[in-house]
């Protein structure tokens, strides 16, 4: 029975885990308006073919910091407030405003800001959480901050204090959320297909008007001057540069609903598209199902019929959307991770079986994810900060599984599963920048470069954050822990056994050179230290070839080989600082000890370059990054340095050397 | 006794190890450095420098002695050098790591030799321009015409005080004051008390003032000298020579922000005043003057046929950039056509030709203006050297770490064999 369950638990483990991450896929079912089809709908956004759900999702991202919006923020979680999902709230916020300005859809953190707009502060009885604000609270406001956004614009980005930086980020939400509700229909619009209808029938008369107008003959002014007004709104619409959401058309390329409608009067006929998509806004805003999902199925079938690659596209993003992968593989590596830190305890090769099992679980779905992002985008797997955390945890995953096969005593996993972890709630906090695919610039516009130069420096990264990640290890267990000097295997445990019944038994000598020997090569600190120098010897590699590939990238798109761009020599520090490091080691300058802490400044030197060099705000590379993460990136390092100096201890005060008994 | 002691310093980890410690802090302390001081006076200040002394780091002066980045890249070669004879062994177990050293070796001579050869310049022209010479980034000259001839005075001359002759110039220009970077504004009428620079040409109507040394990427200095013209007869007066007027571009900005100020047409007389060619008669020949990026020539002419930039539909995220250009060689009876755009260069004469700035697109277009493009024009002897730096370290390491690695997996084998 022990024998069964032993054998057979880890990929039960794994089985009911995979369970639980396939249970996800399945989109809930629509009851009423066909939210799930609405979703899959493709249109233009950020230069590339997205689905409204990406559209929404995203979008909320960048107003709400969350993919979902809480209607009742001020509930506790015990209340059960009200989820909407995001392409519920878009579609409200497109098709019927009137009821998505009520929602407490925007996140404002700022105090200075909340007064500004002359906010309510934190009330729970009057329904005020202090942080979410509908568009309606804001809304009166809008003049005050128009004024001071104005004022900030003109400020330099890196010189502008926190509440300035809150006032553009608020301006961007602000200008989002107004696009949105311009994208179909003007914000303001009371019934938008009768407009269009009138519209469309005034369209050969007004034409005659402004003819006969042009010619200087008599015109219905009336006509006109309604016309006017309809041509005045149609510009408002586009003046916000809301998504392309009506497919190409002829000879038109993906177009705004705002244009296309401005086009009408050139002779352009309101096409199905168009027609389509007003009929849906008239039947979501008189909350009527039945006919929303009628002219939302015509929709779908006139694009399947003319953009089978778009609708292609765009229904496997929302598959992707709907998927997670990320945050399925986070939630199983922590799961794998508390696992591999219990076999500690109990040495139970089952328990670190069922640990393996679920890493590589984690990592089949981690793998997906990254392949199917790279598929949408059709790009190599790194092409902006937050692919880069991605790619990192995936690349730290992989050597930590290796580790784990030869060595066999969970360090490898406790390193994949905690750098896994780590880089997916790090890539987690840079999607809330919004879309995580965005089009590359020019410069950037080459696959063989993003697929070798930042491949290679990033695997780099990933490799000394292992080493580092290794020597914290080294350091926690051995000031805090025994077990640095003892074989953490069952095999080195029972090499250690069989001394100790040889020296039992009398066989002295023997028993004494087999004991150095399990103890000199099944310690853990030895392992790891061994591990350390591998992973190290692994790192210089890739990130001299990353950063010398880098260099000669440089060379061919503006012939400067090295720039001493700050991003550039984030990168040469890692490089030198391993070859420090090797150096070091082949000088007998430092020795284990030495090896683990300089390791542990390997982190530090590579967040610095992955990073700190970004928020210089200089150079060709500084792709912007928000200052939160220097809060982040501050207290890192902090905690690095402490490492370090709990690593440099004299050797007695450490749990797992200052008890150390010699046998005799 | 002294030379193996000498030999033992150059050939020890320990100043490899000192070496790689101070680049670190070297390079550290010149990235943040460059938030204040800007990417190029950084670069010359840190890593382009022997001893480097004090530090500006976010506002802040800091006291420190830094051996500069020449200092260290040649005692590193030194240390790399030196090590690589002494250490030399032709083994399996030492091949890798040989290979590797070699690399870098050719990584630094290269990086060093590009520094001491290698030449960056600018071609900048509209759609339908035709240039047989490239200009000078970052380095200007005084220059003096007079119908086919040409005089050029390297701004490292136009010390004040100093003369100036040339076997062609019947007059010695004397150097009253030269600005590295400078301020144009104009002498609006009742407004200026002062005196004008000089009683002559442009300083008539605009003050000029010197100005700190840029510190944007991307942007530069504009010079302007005050010079007197003396022949033997004596002085003909002094004249302001300044790229602010030299430069169609720079005319066009003061144009632009005075349009908002004074409004469109009297915008228009002023720019007409600022580039109004600054010139002397001597001798019944007109010799005209001008501070200007130093020009390299070429022997041969590009045309720039077509810029394109294109923008991802619905944004303004570049997408392309493009020059369309013909390249005309009467020496070797070339006419032909090429398409230079980011990360496709041309390589052409011993130069390599890079799409650096553009102005063009829908935007351009809208606006009426002709489409511009600036090609970045880089000789560098030594651009091979990263390539074959890259595979030496590359294939050096993947040896060693392959070596190490397969002596450890058998290793483990025959332990895992043994239980």
């Amino acid at each position: 029975m022990n024998k069964i369950l032993q054998k057979w638990a880890p990929p039960l483990l794994m089985f009911v885990m995979a369970l639980w991450f396939f249970g996800n896929l399945r989109a809930p079912k629509d009851t009423t308006f066909a939210f799930t089809e609405f979703g899959q709908l493709p249109l233009t956004a950020n230069g590339r073919i997205v689905p409204l759900d990406s559209l929404a999702r995203n979008s909320l991202l960048e107003i709400r910091e969350k993919q979902t919006l809480n209607a009742e923020p001020w509930k506790s979680w015990t209340e059960k407030p009200k989820i909407i999902p995001a392409i519920e709230w878009l579609a409200n916020v497109m098709m019927n405003p009137v009821v998505a300005d009520e929602w407490p859809a925007f996140r404002v953190d700022n105090p200075d800001l909340i007064s500004l707009l002359k906010l309510p502060e934190k009330d729970f009885a009057k329904h005020f959480d202090g942080k979410h604000y509908s568009w309606n609270q804001i809304q009166p406001a809008l003049d005050t901050f128009r004024k001071e956004n104005d004022r900030v614009q003109r400020i330099e980005a890196a010189n502008r204090t926190a509440y300035e930086n809150a006032i553009v980020k608020m301006n961007q939400r602000l200008s989002l959320y107004e696009q949105l509700k311009n994208s179909v229909q003007p914000a303001n619009a009371q019934d938008w297909p009768a407009e269009i209808e009138a519209f469309e029938k005034m369209i050969p008369e007004a034409v005659a008007a402004a003819k006969a107008q042009q010619a200087g003959e008599k015109f219905d002014q009336q006509k006109f001057a309604e016309f006017a007004g309809y041509v005045q709104a149609f510009q408002f619409m586009s003046g916000w540069q809301p998504p392309l959401i009506l497919p190409p058309n002829g000879t038109r390329d993906w177009r705004r609903m705002g244009d296309a409608l401005l086009d009408a009067p050139r002779g352009a006929t309101l096409d199905a598209f168009i027609h389509a998509y007003v009929a849906m806004t008239g039947a979501f805003a008189a909350n009527d199902p039945d006919q929303f999902n009628a002219a939302l199925r015509e929709l779908q079938s006139q694009l399947v019929a003319t953009q089978p690659t778009a609708v292609a596209k765009a229904r496997a993003e929302v598959f992707f959307n709907q998927m997670q992968p990320f945050y399925g593989a986070m939630v199983i590596y922590v799961l794998a991770g508390l696992l591999a830190v219990f076999y500690w305890f109990n040495l139970s090769e089952t328990i670190r079986r069922c640990s393996v099992w679920l890493v590589w679980l984690a990592l089949v779905i981690h793998t997906v994810g990254l392949i199917y992002r790279m598929v949408l985008e059709g790009r190599p797997p790194v092409t902006n900060l937050y692919s880069s955390a991605i790619f990192i945890g995936w690349g730290a995953v992989v050597l930590g599984l290796i580790l784990e096969k030869f060595h066999r005593n969970a360090i490898g996993l406790v390193v994949a599963c905690g750098i896994g972890f780590i880089t997916l709630i790090i890539a987690h906090h840079l999607a809330l920048n919004g879309d995580t695919m965005e089009m590359m610039r020019a410069v950037l516009d080459t696959n063989f470069w993003l697929a070798t130069h930042v491949v290679a420096v990033t695997i780099g990264y990933a490799s000394t954050f292992v080493a580092g990640f290794l020597g914290l290890l080294y350091v926690v267990l051995g000031v805090f822990t025994p077990n640095l000097t003892r074989p953490m295997t069952k095999t080195g445990a029972s090499i250690v056994g069989t001394a100790g019944a040889l020296i039992a038994k009398g066989h002295r000598l023997q028993a004494n050179k087999e004991f150095s020997e399990a103890a000199e090569k099944g310690e853990l600190g030895k392992s790891i230290a061994r591990m350390i120098y591998g992973i190290v010897c692994f790192a210089t590699l890739f990130s001299f070839v990353g950063t010398v590939l880098g260099g000669i990238w440089a060379d061919q798109s503006w012939g400067r080989f090295w720039g001493w761009d700050p991003k550039e020599n984030g990168a040469l520090i890692i490089v030198l600082w391993n070859a420090l490091i090797l150096h070091l080691r082949w000088g007998g300058i430092i020795r284990e000890r030495g090896l683990v802490n300089c390791a542990i400044g390997g982190n530090i030197v590579t967040a610095w370059s992955w990073f700190g060099v970004n928020m210089l705000g200089i150079g060709l590379h500084s792709y912007g990054f928000t200052d939160a993460a220097f809060k982040w990136l501050v207290l890192f390092v902090v905690s690095q340095l402490a490492f370090i100096a709990l690593g440099s201890l004299p050797l007695k005060s450490w749990r797992s050397f200052g008890h150390k008994t010699v046998p005799a | 006794m002294l030379m193996k002691k000498i030999v033992g310093i150059f050939t020890s980890l320990k100043l490899t190890v000192t070496l790689l410690a101070f680049s670190i802090v070297l390079v550290f302390v010149g990235t943040l450095a460059q938030a204040d001081e800007g990417l190029y006076s950084a670069q010359a200040h840190y890593f382009k420098q022997w001893i480097v002394v004090g530090a500006q780091i976010f506002g802040h002066h800091i006291p420190l002695l830094l051996p500069g980045g020449y200092l260290l890249g040649v005692l590193l070669l030194v240390n790399l050098v030196c090590g690589h004879i002494y250490r030399f062994q032709l083994t399996p177990k030492k091949i890798g790591i040989q290979l590797a050293h070699l690399g870098v070796i050719v990584l630094l001579v290269g990086q060093l030799s590009t520094d001491l050869l290698s030449r960056e310049l600018q071609m900048h022209f509209t759609q339908g321009e035709t240039r047989s010479y490239s200009d000078s980034a970052t380095e200007y000259e005084l220059n003096i015409v007079s119908g086919d001839v040409g005089i050029a005075f390297p701004e490292k001359v136009l010390k004040p005080g100093s003369e100036l002759r040339h076997e062609n110039l019947p007059f010695t220009v004397r150097v009253k004051q030269h600005w590295h970077n400078s301020d144009a504004s104009f002498r609006a009428p009742m407004m200026k008390n002062a005196p004008p620079l000089t009683t002559n040409g442009v300083a008539l109507h605009f003050d000029f003032s010197s100005a700190p040394d840029v510190k944007a990427m991307d942007s530069r200095n504009i010079p302007t000298a005050i010079i007197e013209i003396i022949t033997d007869k004596g002085s003909l007066g002094e004249w302001v020579a300044s790229d602010w007027s030299g430069d169609p571009g720079l005319v066009a900005n003061f144009q632009q922000s005075y349009a908002e100020k004074i409004g469109a047409t009297m915008a228009h007389d002023l720019a007409v005043k600022l580039a109004a060619q600054q010139s002397i008669s001597v001798g019944g020949k007109t010799y005209s003057f001008t501070m200007r990026p130093a020009r390299v020539r070429h022997p041969f002419s590009m045309t720039l046929l077509k810029a394109t930039h294109t923008v991802y539909p619905g944004t303004d995220i570049p997408k392309d950039f493009r020059s369309r250009v013909l390249i005309d060689n009467a020496a070797t009876k070339e006419k032909r056509e090429v398409e230079i755009s980011m990360n496709h260069p041309l390589r052409y004469g011993g130069y390599t030709y890079y799409q650096y700035q553009m102005t063009a697109g829908e935007m351009v277009e809208r606006a009426g203006q002709t489409p511009s493009s600036v090609l970045s024009v880089v000789r560098n002897p030594s651009w091979l050297t990263p390539y074959v730096g890259c595979i030496l370290v590359g294939i050096g390491l993947i040896i060693q770490f392959m070596y190490h690695l397969i002596g450890f997996i058998s290793k483990a084998k025959t332990k895992a064999k043994a239980i």
